[in-house]
């Protein structure tokens, strides 16, 4: 992906950043600039809110087929997450063994590689999610 | 305002499968072709075409494919209006509607509707690759989620709320491979068994390749004209009795509930209102099984079955062939194939092939209403129509 497309994500990639109406309060992520439920009034009113990265499994699917930039991951696990905060988030589940994975289960923000532009080329991070225990 | 009435008075359809013998642009002009013929027209009747397709500047490194079939189909020296719809899985019927509703504003009287992809030049990786841009590229396909895997992510949650068993939902696949046997034009025409799809490779758990629609080539095409002159044209002009068309997000995990698509029952909601029909006067229907698990989701967010009754009505048979409601007479996604632009103009086509009477071994009795209902992406565009026997 070109650098320039991933470094604009990178408050949202690394540290969870997302948007909070501060007409309705409801809280989004990624960063949107019009809340769904308030449109018109929300706009110059979305704020930025960090994500805690706290949250359970809503639901996950163990990827055996995958696009050749993640094949070297293979078989990998994916998810939404619930965030505590009420919103939902995709990403990978890591340091787990996938017969242990289930809906509900804890897990919390990661900071891990996710993807490069080859062998010489700019590493991209962002979250996974690993379990925490009770 | 004063809307006339729409009929399709053509149909015309490729083979679905590996058409590597085949290009682009005579897979399209075969289709179009066909469905002009069965219209009884010469071509310089021609007012307008509009094409679905999702992604020939991938798969073929070919944008601007209204002109391009507009030329090969002959219609440079007319000049006539062509233009190309994108909305992934839905850009058949979107191309579709686009028709119905520039024949019903009196804009144009001769419609063309064609949808064509040619997805089998590029590598199995790279087509699931550009399949996987229907999903937010952003926030789903670079966090590691495959189209599969969201599909698959439904699946498991579809089952831990005790919607239906594993086994229900691989059952669609058996009862759409058993028809598509019934299908010359389908790209799988042998039946397969339970256990085959169950013990088939994983491609994203616990979906197998079995509840995965194929990779495939293939075109279909359809004739418009007004309801009033359709009698010129064909002795079994098909109406088109209602279409709704509807969006939502376009990541699936910004849902409150991931187990129905809200756009299906809106856009639904619309072609029934428009038709004046419900649920029960529907006969056959074409639904979007992309993935086994979208077939149970269709038939409940189109109102034929309760929450969690779809995957009985499918275990049962009462979706089959000779069933109380027959869901993807041609094998649907499934087993005829999908060639993503072209499925929802293959959709009509079966349709009026049923309701025409024309579908021999796999023909519904006494089919007077028949529903399609196409998606693109995860349920974030859904287009439904609704034809009737004039
Ligand atoms: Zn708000």
């Amino acid at each position: 992906m070109p650098v320039a497309r991933f470094w604009r994500d990178i408050p949202s990639r690394y540290n969870l950043y997302g948007s909070r109406c501060g007409s309705c309060g409801k809280i989004y992520f990624p960063t949107r600039h019009i809340c769904p439920e308030c449109r018109r009034s929300s706009i110059g009113r979305m704020e930025s809110y960090r994500l805690s990265g706290k949250g359970k499994v809503y639901s996950y699917s163990v990827v055996h087929e995958a696009p050749p930039q993640l094949a070297v991951l293979k078989p990998y696990v994916v998810a939404i997450v619930e965030m505590d905060e009420g919103v939902r988030v995709t990403g990978q589940l890591v340091d787990v063994d996938a017969e242990k994975i289930d809906i509900g289960m804890r897990v919390e923000a990661v900071l891990r590689k996710i993807g490069d532009e080859g062998p010489s080329g700019v590493i991209h991070y962002g979250f996974k999610f690993a379990p925490v225990p009770d | 305002m004063m809307m006339r009435e729409v009929a399709v008075i053509g149909i015309g359809i490729t083979k679905f499968g590996e058409l590597w013998d085949y290009s682009f642009r005579q897979i399209g002009i075969q289709a179009g072709l066909e469905a002009v013929y069965d219209a009884n027209l010469s071509g310089s009747e021609i007012d307008a075409m509009y094409v679905g397709n999702m992604s020939s500047g991938r798969f073929i490194d070919q944008h601007h494919v209204g002109a391009l079939i507009a030329d090969y189909s002959g219609m440079a020296s007319n000049h006539i209006p062509s233009t190309r719809i994108e909305a992934a899985g839905a850009s058949g019927s979107l191309a579709l509607h686009q028709g119905v509703m520039a024949v019903a504003s009196g804009t144009h009287d001769i419609v063309v509707v064609g949808g064509a992809e040619k997805m089998t030049d590029v590598s199995e990786e790279a087509s699931n690759f550009i399949l996987n841009s229907a999903a937010d590229q952003q926030w789903e396909s670079l966090m590691g989620a495959t189209f599969a895997s969201l599909h698959a992510m439904i699946a498991c949650r579809y089952i831990r709320e005790g919607y239906a068993t594993r086994e229900q939902i691989a059952q669609v696949a058996v009862k759409n491979h058993l028809h598509g046997s019934l299908n010359p034009k389908a790209q799988f025409q042998k039946p397969i068994r339970l256990e085959t799809v169950l013990r088939a490779s994983m491609v994203a758990e616990p979906l197998t390749m079995f509840d995965c629609s194929p990779i495939s080539d293939g075109a279909a095409a359809v004739v418009l004209c007004p309801m009033e002159m359709a009698h010129e044209y064909t002795d079994k002009p098909i109406k088109v009795l209602g279409i709704g068309q509807a969006s939502d997000t376009l990541a699936l995990y910004q849902r409150d509930d991931i187990c129905t698509f809200p756009a299906t029952k809106v856009a639904a909601q619309k072609a029934y209102e428009m038709a004046g029909l419900e649920p029960r006067d529907i006969d056959v229907v074409e639904v979007n099984d992309d993935y086994t698990i979208s077939e149970l989701l269709a038939l409940e967010d189109l109102g034929f079955y309760q929450r969690g009754e779809a995957g009985k009505a499918v275990e049962f048979g009462e979706t089959e062939i000779g069933g109380s409601l027959p869901v993807n007479t041609s094998g649907g996604l499934k087993a005829r194939g999908n060639p993503i632009g072209a499925t929802g103009v293959a959709q009509i086509v079966e349709i009026v092939t049923q309701l025409r009477g024309d579908a021999e071994r796999r023909q519904v009795k006494e089919a007077e209403i028949g529903m399609a209902h196409n998606v693109g992406g995860t349920g974030s565009t859904v287009a439904v129509t609704i034809l009737g026997v004039a």
